[in-house]
């Protein structure tokens, strides 16, 4: 059992950075969500916003180098103009076509909007820092934003793997 | 038996001297940057969709094809936008509920020009 420099790259594009980043979503909406002075004493503001801070930056990389793996790695192979590459066959037959026209084509252009909202969530975290806690629109935003990239991530995120499914990069 | 006394915790004193306050400039800046990027991205798609040539012109890497430039232009739009408005902006205090409207107007026709039922609406016809 050994996997293909394709397979493995596949691999940490959806998985590795792509999977870590869904999971680690429901920590960091817990982390903005919690952040609020009925629920947490001054020790806890601390410690908690470096949390956030830290989680919310390591969620905007992870979702940065998805995209960049996804799109200069991955979908090179994808697209190939080989007949065995996924798109030629998805494209071949009329029953899968739309895998490619409608689910692929949507995927490899709005994934690359999730970056920009988690960039900015992270960054309306680190500026206002410990004093987050007192600004609740601004708390509000950037977990709205924070929100919205693990939305876009996840569309693109099930797409991919539905893609897969039908037809894997080898 | 009675329960061991603990301290109770006390909720945050947010209105302390500890906090202090900033301007929001800096908040509109990243956040109407990504308005941007997202619709620079949005229009490359739709322009792209519609002109084989243009789209032939954003294919800096024949590898990746057109993509490499649509997204690489919507990184830079994003990024220039955001050191553009930061500059601008950094040391004011901005009306917050404006600028989240714009930005969520600018997401939205991001997301609708990246949406292929919508993008493929301006390819030519064969």
């Amino acid at each position: 059992m050994e996997l293909t420099t394709r397979e493995f790259w596949a691999l940490i594009h959806g998985i590795v950075l792509g999977g870590v980043f869904l999971v680690a979503f429901a920590g960091g909406l817990a982390g903005f969500y919690s952040l609020r002075p009925e629920y947490v004493t001054e020790a806890g503001i601390a410690e908690r916003t470096r949390r956030l801070v830290f989680g919310t930056g390591a969620m905007a990389a992870l979702t940065w180098l998805t995209v960049i793996v996804g799109t200069w790695v991955v979908y090179p192979w994808y697209r190939e103009d080989t007949p065995e590459s996924p798109r030629s066959q998805l494209l071949a037959n009329p029953d899968t076509e739309d895998w490619h026209t409608f689910a692929m084509e949507w995927k490899e252009h709005v994934a690359w909007i999730a970056p920009m909202l988690a960039t900015a969530g992270f960054v309306v975290a680190a500026y206002y820092g410990r004093d987050l806690i007192r600004h609740p629109p601004a708390r509000r935003i950037a977990m709205t934003l924070f929100v919205a990239a693990f939305g876009i991530a996840a569309i693109a995120g099930v797409l991919g793997a539905l893609i897969t499914k039908k037809v894997p990069v080898t | 038996m009675s329960e061991p006394a603990r301290p109770a915790a006390t909720p945050a004193d947010t209105t302390s001297a500890a906090f202090r306050d900033r301007p929001n400039g800096p908040v509109a800046a990243v956040l109407l940057a990504t308005g941007i990027g997202s619709l620079v991205l949005a229009v490359l798609v739709v322009w792209a969709e519609a002109s084989e040539s243009f789209a032939e012109s954003l294919g800096y890497s024949d590898r990746v094809g057109p993509l490499s430039g649509k997204t690489i232009w919507a990184v830079v739009a994003f990024v220039v936008s955001w050191a553009g408005l930061h500059a601008m902006l950094r040391r004011r205090d901005v009306n917050l509920n404006a600028v989240w409207l714009i930005t969520l107007a600018l997401l939205a026709l991001g997301l609708l020009g990246t949406f292929s039922p919508f993008f493929e609406l301006f390819a030519p016809e064969e």
